[in-house]
């Protein structure tokens, strides 16, 4: 029973895993590129399984900023995986202990959560570990080689591949601003804010993990006063 | 292998910082959220998290504003018409080489 779910969960990875490949590969070449060290970027992966994070934390890392910034930026930019823990602790088998939670909510990411709530009825502590050991596998893993890739390869390879994760923020971003407004009115002026702090001479002093902060919760806020989601769509959208 | 000292700490902040979002709710959870306002908030917060990290600071990231310019036209292009994931990063990839080694060329 145990195995099967196991199995089970191994075979749903299996999709994740190979997008966290080539998303991770992105990741290790552009922090390598900040200035990280193989060794460094590739423990920030193992240790945190988010790409929107790791892509606004390693730029403090690297750039020695503050504890404060980067806190407070993985608070700000990680916070919807907390909607996503209350969700799956819905969803999670009640009989699953603590020591389990403590170590199921470490892989609790966008893709391992999408997966595991679209299971029907409750999932098991064997599903849950076999779903979450591939993709942390691939995402280590495409990390490590995305970071010897970027120290390896020529500047204008590893221009070209560098901007393969914003590609990817933009093919999670667009679609959705295309067919719901209010996101699309929420992503602009977020970016207008981005670009106030970027441009206005007063305010370019502000780093960047902060200028993400304000920016976003800003636009945030506002988008969910002035047009609250239907609370039938519990699901936030995002990348690892 | 070179790892800094202080870079330990700032390992540790950073996915202590992630893990606790995670695992708190998971642990101590035993309700759904039913709050709409901090429903939306949290749906809307990806979105703008990802697109101020994007622009303007994908700008500045290739060896030319030009190609990184066209590399977010032709990957906004593709993913406004429902490309995967990869297409539109490889589109975007595949920009930014093109036209930086054309640059190159012409110089």
């Amino acid at each position: 029973m145990r195995s099967k779910a196991f199995k089970r969960g191994l075979l749903h990875g299996v999709p994740i895993f190979l997008g966290y490949l080539a998303v991770s590969f992105g990741f290790g070449i552009s922090a390598v590129g900040m200035g990280l060290s193989i060794a460094e970027t590739v423990l920030i992966s193992m240790f945190n399984l988010t790409s929107a994070g790791q892509m606004a934390g390693a730029p403090i890392i690297a750039a020695g900023g503050s504890f404060a910034e980067l806190a407070v930026s993985q608070l700000v930019i990680n916070l919807r995986y907390s909607l996503m823990s209350v969700s799956l602790s819905q969803k999670l088998d009640e009989r699953v202990r603590l020591p389990h939670r403590l170590l199921i909510a470490f892989a609790n990411t966008d893709e391992v959560f999408a997966v595991s709530a679209s299971q029907d009825g409750r999932v098991s502590r064997a599903y849950m570990y076999g779903l979450a050991l591939l993709p942390i596998l691939g995402w280590t893993g495409g990390t490590a080689l995305g970071a010897v890739a970027g120290e390896v390869l020529p500047p204008i390879v590893t221009a070209s591949l560098g901007v393969a994760i914003y590609g990817m923020f933009i093919a999670i971003v667009i679609p959705v601003t295309r067919r719901h407004l209010p996101t699309a009115a929420c992503v602009l002026t977020a970016v207008g804010i981005g670009c106030l702090f970027r441009f206005v001479p007063a305010l370019s002093t502000v780093s960047p993990g902060f200028v993400i902060i304000i920016a976003a919760v800003s636009a945030s806020l506002l988008l969910a006063w002035l047009r609250p989601i239907p609370t039938e769509q519990e699901k936030g959208g995002g990348t690892p | 292998m070179t790892i800094r000292p202080q870079f330990f700490l700032y390992l540790l902040v950073m996915a202590g910082v992630t893990y606790l979002i995670r695992m708190l709710p998971l642990v101590l959870c035993k309700r759904q959220i039913k709050n709409r306002f901090l429903l939306s908030f949290l749906y809307y917060m990806p979105y703008a998290v990802l697109a101020v990290m994007t622009v303007p600071a994908m700008f500045f990231e290739t060896g030319s504003l030009l190609s990184a310019i066209l590399s977010f036209a032709v990957a906004a292009v593709l993913a406004f018409f429902g490309k995967s994931l990869l297409t539109v990063a490889a589109g975007a990839c595949g920009t930014v080489f093109l036209t930086d080694l054309i640059l190159l060329l012409i110089q």
